[in-house]
């Protein structure tokens, strides 16, 4: 991949609702090649999806977010992979990591609340066969996600507006 | 009753004939105005690089608040030296050869007092930044402006600079990338330049602030070039590629006795470069050279955005290779590039600067800065559109 293809995709990746018209002239290139590359990455799923963040706290939701420690035995022919799919296939988890260290799987799990996330815990995950143990920790308050300052405040510009 | 004392009549001619700046007047203008997009700022929009402001709080923390020598931190002058030598294979001896001064603006004016005797001529190629004229009226100098075109992409040609030439010429500046012009120089151009230097003998101050921020070909240092290393006071700073302009640091490598004679005024005038700042730069020497990249790949993007913007307006502009600067022509609107800045801070709520601020040549030029987010010179560049088809015909 060159740089320039390289810059399209961080550019996406900052902002996904710039224009392929937009990414042409900021990097030099034909419109029609910006627009062939990302048709092409979407095709190979190398752009997955298009996302929005969302700052639901800000609307008062109150959703409980869990980060679970979670030890399992390899599998046979699989390795970690098998019962890694068992897991995140739940709509519940938002992600899971395989993990070097003291645990394996990092999963967190979004619920209504505390009681449901941790029901969940003891009722799906901790009962699949090959699952060691669990240790779920709660997530008190998110500053950063994926990148961004949540609540940041906003900055103004502080320069002044001519200078030499 | 005693006759109003004429306190301005007290003031040394020297200071009373430095002209008012060319920006002042618009900065008042812009400063009364709400809603403006501001293309008029001469200095990075981003913050400095979170880890060299945690250095500098860790250095506070750590009870860094003396004098550093004269010279500024040792520990910092290595690293410049280093630096400059990983860059371009010039060697400069951190002990005698550079000094860590307040901004490149501090240096430039050691530079000229070091150097200039009264009715000494400095060459200085227009348009350009602003404190190089002042500068060398200050020192007791002659500035003598060279006007580079627009033609030329505002490089200064060898055989402009040798018609400039006097007996009484004692210095020239080279500043590429240019602030107010976006231009750069290449390597061969320089070199043709150091051929005239050399036969007349002549001190060069080059202000290669901007020498990170090139965006096409390779910067070349001036002190690179062959036989220039000693007659070259090298200034550069921290203020445009580590977005570190509050932070007031720079520093001048030459000679021992060019750097001797300015650490000489140095010292009684200021004595040594604020330490909190001389850490910081430390810092972004040994650890902010992924940021910086990060930046520069971010200005060349507006860059680009810049030029096709004004380009398709159906104005004349030259591609700025270097800095964060552009230099659209204006003359096709039938303004002068004053007329031009006022009427379109009025009606467009954009601010601009009249090229004219950095020295005559500038007429029919305006200065836009993309020191700015793509989202505001996306604004910035409708608005100005709109302005400019009213008046191309
Ligand atoms: C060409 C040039 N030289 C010097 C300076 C001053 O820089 P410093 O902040 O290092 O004093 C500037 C700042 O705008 C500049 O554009």
């Amino acid at each position: 991949m060159t740089q320039r293809e390289k810059q399209i995709l961080e550019i996406l990746e900052n902002d996904s609702r710039t224009g392929a018209e937009q990414i042409a002239i900021m990097l030099g290139m034909d419109v029609a090649e910006v627009r062939a590359k990302i048709a092409e990455w979407e095709a190979q799923k190398i752009i997955i999806k298009y996302n929005t963040i969302v700052n639901w706290e800000k609307l008062g939701d109150d959703t409980v977010t869990a980060m679970i420690e979670v030890k399992i035995a390899p599998q046979r022919d699989a390795g970690y992979d098998s019962l890694a799919e068992r897991i995140y296939r739940y709509p519940e988890v938002k992600s899971v990591l395989l993990m070097s260290g003291g645990y394996d799987l990092a999963v967190l799990i979004e619920g209504q609340s505390l009681k449901e996330v941790a029901m969940f815990v003891s009722e799906k995950l901790a009962t699949i066969d090959g699952v060691q143990s669990t240790g779920t920790h709660f997530v008190l308050k998110k500053y950063k996600m994926g990148g961004v300052i949540l609540n940041g405040k906003h900055e103004d510009d502080k320069r002044l507006v001519i200078t030499p | 009753m005693n006759a109003v004392t004429n306190w301005a009549q007290r003031l040394s001619p020297v200071v009373r004939n430095i002209p008012p700046s060319g920006i002042r007047r618009f900065f008042d203008l812009v400063a009364e105005m709400k809603g403006v997009i501001s293309l008029g700022v001469g200095e990075p929009d981003f913050v400095t690089p979170w880890s060299i402001r945690e250095s500098c709080i860790y250095s506070l923390e750590k009870g860094m608040t003396m004098y550093t020598s004269n010279y500024g931190l040792l520990e910092l002058r290595e690293a410049i030296a280093r630096n400059i030598y990983g860059d371009f294979g010039v060697t400069y001896d951190p002990r005698k050869e550079i000094v860590v001064t307040v901004g490149v603006s501090e240096a430039m004016d050691l530079a000229m007092r070091a150097i200039l005797s009264p009715g000494d001529e400095v060459i200085i190629p227009e348009p350009c930044y602003v404190s190089y004229s002042a500068c060398t009226a200050l020192a007791g100098g002659v500035p003598v402006p060279v006007a580079t075109t627009a033609e030329n992409e505002f490089r200064l040609t060898p055989r402009q600079l040798e018609a400039a030439i006097t007996p009484k010429t004692k210095a020239v500046i080279i500043a590429y990338p240019s602030n107010p012009t976006g231009a750069t120089i290449s390597g061969p151009e320089l070199a043709a330049l150091a051929k005239i230097i050399e036969q007349y003998d002549l001190i060069v101050i080059a202000d290669e602030i901007y020498d990170k921020l090139t965006y096409e070909g390779q910067h070349t240092c001036f002190s690179s070039l062959p036989g220039m290393r000693d007659r070259t006071i090298l200034l550069n700073g921290f203020s445009k590629a580590y977005a570190m302009t509050g932070w007031r640091i720079g520093y001048a490598c030459g000679n021992p006795d060019f750097i001797g004679a300015m650490v000489k005024i140095h010292q009684y005038t200021m004595l040594c470069a604020p330490i909190t700042a001389q850490m910081a730069a430390l810092e972004a020497l040994r650890n902010g050279k992924g940021a910086m990249e990060e930046m520069v790949k971010q200005y060349n993007q507006r860059r680009k955005l810049m030029l096709h913007g004004f380009r398709q307006m159906g104005l004349d502009c030259f591609e700025p290779r270097g800095a964060f600067y552009i230099f659209p022509s204006i003359e096709k609107t039938g303004l002068n590039c004053e007329e031009f800045s006022e009427a379109l801070l009025k009606e467009a709520n954009v601010a601009v600067v009249p090229g004219t601020a950095f020295g005559q040549p500038g007429e029919g030029h305006i200065r836009c800065s993309y020191a700015a987010s793509v989202k505001q010179l996306n604004e910035a560049l409708e608005r100005i559109a709109g302005f400019v088809s009213k008046r191309l015909s």
